[in-house]
């Protein structure tokens, strides 16, 4: 008898903003053959940013509801501020995507697919960051992570995405499987997959859970994109259109770091003194290569993804501060992190349309005169990443070096101090390349004349420009929201 | 309204600069416009300067908001007399300089006028902020717009004089910012006027080495020569006569008063750096082979001497230092215009190509030597009375320091002098066209209201001296220090 076999009580509002976006992936993929061509490419961008949207309005409301420490689905994930709000962030990260993505030049044939792609991206991260077991994690992090592998590698008319999607799937591989076989050691020694039972089972010091731990924060480290499991990030956020390597670099961000924090305070809180120390010394890792990397390239997109990677080290700085206080630096500094992060690659993103070819140093030459609007956003941006005030990065290291102070971590002060220093000259460069030289001195020419200019990537940069300048001024009840979402953790 | 009084001083400006950039403004009224809402800036000054209370030492027209309750930072501004006497400073040379750049027709004129408003704004606030990160937010704002004035509006050799200033700069300013996290935890809020003093040696290197790259001092002046030769005139007259006073304003507010001991025990170094910078200022300036070239290492000078002046750690010094402060920046400022008015006729601040300008140019002539006058601290001048008070204050510390300063202001004659005479004097020079015109108009609307500043404070020093700490003077900034 089937009816023997007993059904968890599942707490569907808690999976909404998930199920939000995969039943618009679902309805995208029958826009994909049964819409007619003319229609296809508008009605698929209007239904997943309208799933975004709905996703993100799940996401407020399931943040307004929801206790700290509650798990649903038969304790597979968590219902919690913390989820809630990283959710709000990639619901808002992939609704401005859909906004940069609308005018990207790709084959018509298969535009429902990009979008139906991109909302399964979406909805795999929104269910990642639930996690509140080894097996929904690893489960979560498939989901999302093969969306972004097809993501990266769509547009095949495009040189070298196809490459930049294989390497990314080949090292997204190699950390998946990492992880899978961290989670495995650690399954091994405690035989719990859930993360508070992992905490509870008390195997800690053990070798076979510190291996593993060491693989699972290996394996994490890859989605966060830091060094020195970068490799994939600069080819694959070069290879990949502009738009997926925005949503990549903000959204991924968010859940791999949101979810990192997560399981190592929830599973492992008493090897703390072991994880903290490895995560102090990857952020260093990524704080070093990530800027002096950059300092190298020319390609706009590089550099953005050098400077990815070494925000991914600012962040870590937080979690390897494992308080109360690093737990709200990395949640507030995602904010406005992920709306820089859009917001730059938005702007390389118009620039590439207009001139068709690759976004370099050179040929970013008059941006900020032809186009006031994208040259003071990006400029914004760059001060943003470069953490100056009137920027909401400010804050976001200014909390992040607060919360290593608290946590004793002075060195880890210094290095971050450092690491600003070098990172200037190349944040400051793309504002001189836009502003210094002019576009007739270097001869460039707009391939097919200059595009109108875009209504809806620049409300998408609009949207950037003003959370970036908003959570500078606004910062208190944002950080509100952050030291709600924390105190989720047990911290 | 009073307490409304400092922040209306900083975001006028600041929405100034809004409207100039958003209004589709042809050149002409874009500048007008700019200069309009600097002058209405001084006037805000000077209803400011009327209603304050010069006999209280208290913070005046102070206002406060809640901003980030979280870790106690606040929107905090307000003005002690020192503070306000800079402020004056401010807008009266950045009123100036808009005006020149006005005059002059600056291509790009909305964001170029936007740029030198935004900065306004942000030299005050730096001048008028009571909240710790509110004051390392103004700072860094500062180098915003500036950026962007050298990078585009200036000479040839902008980028890679951009380039020096940045680093050195960034490199300074997050010194400051890892000390003032530090410093701010600790104590547990971050509002100036309730921090308690530290005794921690390396939070005060790190404030004083942002502002003595700022201000600047010896050795950290590296940046110096590059940017203000490859700036706009007008923009290294704002660098040189008022962002330089940050760094200045700095040491006053924070490093001496949060750190005395420290600042105490440190004093030594300081007066040994600022009698290099003093000395080794004057004497590049001396071999400078440009009319900026002087006037830009005379900057390090003074400012070797306004150092001198702020840890003699006794009133003398300190009024004197305040003084100083004020009559530099319009003494620069002015030099730097002229320079430009220079180089305008003669495409070249070279001074072997220049000399025999006062021939038929009365009014350049009267306002170069007035200026250069008053800038060698000729006695009756303001300038004699600001050095004087401060030698007098650091001849307490130790005679030596009194008597590097009085070299400083015999080098200050040389230099001074030499510059005059070879653009004003000798041969006429291969680059002074015959038909180079005398002062403008325009150009007099700019450099003469300077002037008659400086001539006021001549008259009348202890209106700045006698008035910048109100009564208990040192007691009231650095009550514990002896």
């Amino acid at each position: 008898m089937i009816a023997a076999i007993a059904k968890p009580h599942v707490d569907w509002f808690a999976l909404s903003p998930s199920l939000a976006l995969i039943s618009v992936t679902g309805v995208l993929l029958f826009v994909a053959v049964l819409a007619p061509r003319a229609v296809r490419k508008p009605l698929s961008a209007f239904l997943a940013f309208g799933g975004f949207i709905a996703s993100f309005v799940f996401a407020i409301v399931l943040d307004a509801r929801s206790a700290d420490g509650t798990t649903a689905v038969h304790d597979a994930i968590f219902r919690d501020k913390w989820s809630a709000l990283a959710q709000v962030l990639l619901a808002g990260s992939g609704a401005v995507a859909v906004l940069i993505s609308y005018r990207e030049r790709m084959r018509d044939e298969h535009i429902a697919e990009y979008y139906a792609l991109l909302t399964a991206a979406g909805a795999g991260m929104a269910f990642f960051v639930q996690a509140s077991s080894l097996l929904t994690l690893f489960l979560g992090l498939e989901w999302f992570s093969i969306a972004l592998y097809v993501l990266t590698a769509i547009d095949i008319d495009l040189i070298g995405s196809l490459e930049a999607g294989l390497k990314y799937l080949i090292i997204g591989a190699f950390g998946s499987a990492t992880l899978l076989f961290g989670s495995a050691l650690v399954y091994g020694i405690t035989g719990e997959l859930s993360f508070d039972r992992i905490a509870a089972a008390g195997h800690s010091h053990d070798v076979m859970t510190v291996v593993g731990l060491a693989m699972i924060i290996a394996g994490l480290a890859f989605k966060a994109s830091a060094a020195p499991f970068h490799m994939w990030t600069p080819d694959a956020y070069q290879g990949a259109p502009t738009p997926v390597t925005a949503f990549m670099s903000s959204a991924t961000k968010i859940a791999a770091l949101v979810v990192t924090y997560r399981v190592l305070v929830t599973a492992f809180p008493d090897d703390q003194n072991l994880w903290t120390g490895a995560i102090a010394a990857i952020a260093i890792v990524s704080l070093a290569w990530g800027n002096i990397a950059a300092l190298l390239q020319r390609n706009v997109k590089r550099i953005l993804a050098y400077s990815s990677i070494s925000h991914a080290g600012f962040m870590l700085i937080g979690v390897a501060a494992a308080n109360a206080l690093g737990a709200r630096a990395v949640m507030f500094y995602l904010i406005p992190y992920a709306a820089m992060s859009l917001g730059a690659f938005a702007v390389v993103a118009a620039r590439e349309r207009e001139l068709g070819v690759p976004v370099t140093l050179h040929n970013l030459a008059g941006l900020g005169w032809e186009r006031p609007f994208l040259g003071i956003a990006m400029w914004t941006f760059m001060l943003g990443m470069l953490g100056f005030p009137v920027t909401g990065g400010f804050f976001g290291k200014f909390y992040v070096f607060a919360a290593a102070y608290d946590a004793g971590w002075w060195w880890l002060i210094v290095a971050g101090v450092i690491a600003t220093m070098i990172s200037a000259y190349y944040y400051l460069g793309i504002v001189r390349a836009m502003y210094f030289r002019e576009a007739a001195e270097l001869q460039l020419a707009p391939v097919g004349g200059a595009p109108n200019p875009e209504l809806l990537l620049s409300a998408g940069v609009l949207i950037c420009v003003v959370v970036t300048v908003g959570s500078f001024f606004a910062v208190q009840p944002l950080i509100d929201v952050a030291k709600d979402a924390a105190s989720a953790l047990p911290l | 309204m009073n307490d409304w009084l400092t922040t209306i001083l900083i975001f006028l400006p600041v929405a100034g600069a809004l409207v100039v950039a958003v209004l589709p403004l042809p050149r002409y009224w874009a500048g007008s416009l700019a200069a309009l809402v600097s002058l209405i800036e001084v006037g805000f000054w000077i209803t400011a300067a009327t209603k304050f209370d010069f006999g209280s030492a208290d913070l005046q027209f102070a206002q406060q908001a809640s901003w980030l309750s979280d870790l106690n930072v606040s929107y905090h501004v307000g003005q002690y007399a020192f503070s306000l006497w800079l402020v004056g400073a401010t807008t009266v040379v950045m009123a100036a300089c808009i005006v020149y750049g006005w005059w002059i027709g600056r291509e790009r004129a909305r964001a170029y006028f936007s740029l030198m408003l935004l900065l306004t704004g942000a030299i005050v606030g730096v001048f008028t902020a009571q909240d710790l990160l509110l004051f390392y937010a103004f700072f860094e704002a500062m180098l915003i717009p500036l950026y962007i004035l050298i990078g585009v509006w200036g000479g040839a050799g902008r980028l890679r004089a951009t380039l020096t200033f940045v680093i050195y700069t960034v490199v300074g300013s997050l010194l400051m910012l890892a000390s003032i996290v530090v410093y701010g935890l600790q104590q547990g809020t971050f509002d100036l006027t309730k921090m308690g003093p530290s005794t921690s040696t390396w939070l005060f290197l790190g404030f004083v080495v942002a502002f003595a790259i700022k201000a600047p001092l010896f050795p950290l002046h590296g940046w110096l020569p590059s940017t203000y030769r490859e700036s706009p005139a007008e923009v290294s007259a704002v660098l040189s006569g008022i962002v330089g006073k940050a760094g200045l304003y700095g040491l006053l507010r924070i490093a001496i008063p949060k750190f005395p001991t420290v600042a105490h025990d440190w004093r030594i170094v300081l007066l040994v750096l600022a009698s290099v910078s003093l000395v080794y200022g004057s004497l590049l300036a001396w071999r400078a082979p440009d009319f900026r070239g002087v006037v830009l290492y005379s900057s390090l000078a003074q400012a070797g001497l306004i150092v001198l002046g702020l840890f003699a750690f006794n009133d003398l010094g300190l009024d004197g230092a305040v003084l100083q402060m004020v009559n530099h920046a319009l003494i620069s400022a002015t030099l730097f215009l002229l320079a430009g008015m220079v180089e305008r006729r003669t495409s070249t601040g070279e001074l072997a190509l220049l000399g025999g300008m006062a021939r038929g140019r009365p009014a350049l002539a009267t306002i170069v030597m007035t200026t250069g006058i008053i800038a060698l601290a000729v006695p009756l001048s303001t300038s004699f009375a600001g050095e004087f008070l401060i030698l007098a204050g650091v001849f307490q510390q130790h005679w030596a320091w009194g008597a590097i300063g009085a070299t400083g202001i015999v080098l200050a004659a040389m230099y001074m002098l030499r510059a005059i005479s070879a653009v004003l004097h000798e041969d006429v020079g291969p680059a002074v066209p015959e038909s180079a015109l005398d002062l403008r108009a325009g150009e007099l609307a700019v450099v003469v209201p300077l002037v008659v500043c400086l001539l006021a404070l001549s008259a009348y020093p202890n209106l700045i001296s006698g008035h910048a700490f109100g009564t208990n003077k040192v007691s009231s900034l650095i009550g514990v220090v002896k």
